[in-house]
């Protein structure tokens, strides 16, 4: 095992970046780090021919350290960016990194859009609840009540469901994980990267600095032990009712489905457009 | 560059997508926007046809990152807006300057601020264009005035937008862009295309952001086997965020300096009968075409009357309208707008009386507004 980290270490990581990286200690950014190298080292995929792009937040630093063709963009609009690397060349794997608030309120546009065209990408949305970089204001995901440093008498909007409302938009691959389940992180991220079509997976994760300290959630661990208890499969998450499923984290694919892709769709139109002129 | 050209009766923004294709443009992504929508309509059709991708994105703000991300992946891009999404487009045309992504942005003008008065044409936009994202930044503006320079300029836009590794903006406006009339395109090899400059070293010597006299660095292509680091932070040689005062001074001060070292490439501008003339009109855009009917007109008056058509309006093409100031005792600059252009030309001015005409109630300048002025200077 430590010789299998030492080899991904070396393969995937920048050797001319310094670390160490912006994360706080315990933060569950570097453990989606890992699950994303090991899900690309098992599907065995070329560096040259993986892209990551990033929008701005704690999430949005992640490439700057992996040996991949890497871009750190604007806020919310990685997908943007990612859409035309895309269809500018095909032969591309083009992955996306974000968080709640770069992904669903300053991207949430662009995230139900990419969902509904059904570009042959992957999102992986970090959401841990808040917005970290920026010192703890709250995001579309903060839950009800919850304090935070733009809501310090509690919370009175409701938080978004990231994976249900991908499946809602049309996206063909969503499924949701923790920091604390980490071999089923590492095969939901594989498999989304392999699907043709739009894939999501969402990432319940800890900001015990911005969010858990003011929520009195305690340390890193006891916010993922958390994780672990409200944790419940997708499969018996069907078996419950509402009320039940209440605070609780439903893991697992939330949908597998196949629809037309869109760069072949667009290839299709070449050829008509060809045979027209 | 009339032999061997097929004359055709073209509309400005039906140029502008015949200009773009012959530059070897092969992706376009835009928002529906009048006056601008009949290049996202033209591109539609024509882009599929040579192998190419027409996109039509949420905003206007996802149509600039993925022009951007198709550029990054090699394939040269366009969008095309007026004003509203001109505006929305900023935070990403920022993201283009510092990452040195090579990209064309039309901008047909129409009046505001905001919605404004859809679709009077109007040149409101002029600063917005030079100063529009936030931070300090090089950028090269570009206007055109007839159907033909739609089609011509944004060839140059493409070539100095890939030499430069900088966002090229072309300014229209609605006359300019709705305006039928016939124009000679060049055979398709006797057009000039510019490619920009790939590395030529082996990956593992690639500096993604190395300096050298042009100060234009080598562009990789995302899946080329260069993998590197692409951001909107300011960052050292090989890409990396750097905040140390050294390395974000050369990287700013090497972002002017490629501008600069091209400055006699990148200005220009066109003369009518200026051998002679003691007054001048200095304009750009649909307004220049006015003004040379005005000179013609004042000419027959004996006013000896000429004219300065700015084609690049930034960086301001200083060295071209210095001469002018010094030969004529005034010179007037018309505009539709509360006078973006005449502060340029008041700013190099040592010597020469500047009149202006100032129009922004959505109307075009007419060639008698001028003549009346150039009469009574």
């Amino acid at each position: 095992m430590p010789e299998k980290v030492e080899r991904l270490r070396h393969d995937y990581l920048r050797h001319d970046k310094k670390f160490p990286h912006v994360w706080c200690p315990g933060c569950g950014n570097g453990i989606v780090l890992g699950a994303l190298i090991r899900a690309i080292d098992s599907l065995k995929l070329e560096k040259d021919e993986l892209v990551l792009a990033s929008g701005i937040g704690c999430a949005g630093r992640m490439p700057v350290y992996v040996d991949f063709n890497t871009l750190h963009t604007t806020h919310g609009r990685a997908l943007t960016f990612a859409t035309g690397i895309k269809l500018a060349n095909p032969s591309l794997n083009v992955l996306t990194v974000m968080g709640d608030g770069d992904a669903t309120a300053i991207g949430g546009n662009h995230f139900i859009h990419a969902a509904r065209r059904n570009l042959d990408l992957t999102a992986i949305i970090i959401n841990n609840q808040i917005y970290g970089m920026t010192g703890g204001q709250y995001s579309p995901t903060t839950p009800y009540g919850s304090k935070a440093a733009t809501a310090a008498y509690g919370h009175i909007e409701h938080a978004f469901s990231i994976a249900e409302l991908a499946v809602t938009a049309g996206a063909s691959f969503v499924a949701r994980g923790t920091v604390y389940h980490v071999p089923l992180l590492d095969k939901l991220i594989a498999q989304g990267i392999s699907k043709k079509g739009f894939s999501v997976i969402e990432i319940i994760s800890n900001c015990h600095i911005q969010y858990g300290r003011r929520n009195k959630m305690g340390d890193p661990v006891t916010m993922m032990q958390g994780f672990k208890d409200r944790a419940v499969t997708v499969e018996k998450a069907a078996t419950l009712s509402a009320e039940e499923l209440h605070d609780r984290i439903t893991i697992g694919v939330l949908t597998d489905v196949d629809k037309p892709n869109y760069t072949e769709e667009l290839q299709k139109i070449r050829d008509i457009a060809k045979d027209k002129s | 560059m009339t032999e061997q050209a097929t004359r055709q009766v073209l509309q400005g923004n039906e140029a502008i997508v015949e200009g773009a294709l012959a530059a070897g443009c092969r992706f376009f992504a835009g928002y529906p926007i009048t006056p601008a929508s009949e290049i996202a309509e033209l591109m539609s059709l024509r882009l599929p046809a040579a192998g190419g991708t027409f996109i039509q994105m949420e905003d206007e703000i996802a149509s600039m990152g993925a022009v951007i991300g198709a550029s990054l992946a090699g394939v040269k891009s366009l969008t095309a807006t007026s004003g509203p999404g001109f505006s929305l487009m900023q935070e990403n045309l920022g993201y283009a300057c510092v990452a040195e992504v090579p990209c064309v942005v039309v901008n047909v003008m129409r009046a505001g601020p905001s919605t404004g008065l859809p679709t009077s044409p109007a040149q409101g936009d002029v600063m917005q264009a030079r100063w529009g994202t936030h931070g300090d930044h090089p950028i090269i503006v570009l206007s055109v005035s007839t159907v033909s320079d739609c089609f011509d300029i944004t060839v140059h836009a493409f070539n100095l937008s890939e030499k430069y590794r900088v966002p090229v903006i072309i300014l229209s406006d609605e006359v300019v862009s709705h305006t039928r009339e016939a124009v000679f395109l060049p055979a398709p090899e006797k057009i000039e295309v510019v490619e920009r400059i790939r590395p030529s070293v082996p990956p593992e010597w690639y500096i993604p952001y190395e300096d050298n006299s042009r100060g234009v660095p080598a562009m990789a292509v995302l899946g080329d086997g260069y993998r590197h680091h692409v951001t909107g932070l300011i960052h050292d040689n090989k890409g990396f965020p750097t905040d140390r005062p050294e390395e974000v001074n050369a990287f700013q001060r090497r972002q002017f300096r490629k501008i600069t070292n091209g400055f006699y490439e990148i200005q220009m501008t066109k003369s009518f009968m200026m051998e002679d003339a003691e007054v001048a009109v200095i304009a750009y855009g649909s307004v220049s075409r006015s003004a040379l009917h005005a000179i013609k007109a004042a000419r027959e008056k004996g006013v000896k009357a000429g004219l300065l058509q700015l084609i690049t309006l930034f960086p301001f093409p200083k060295r071209n309208v210095d001469p002018v100031l010094r030969q004529c005792r005034a010179v007037l600059v018309p505009e539709m707008n509360m006078g973006q252009i005449s502060r340029e030309v008041k700013r190099v001015n040592l010597s020469s009386k500047v009149v202006t005409i100032n129009r922004v109630d959505g109307q075009f300048i007419t060639p008698t507004e001028i003549y009346n002025k150039l009469l009574s200077m």
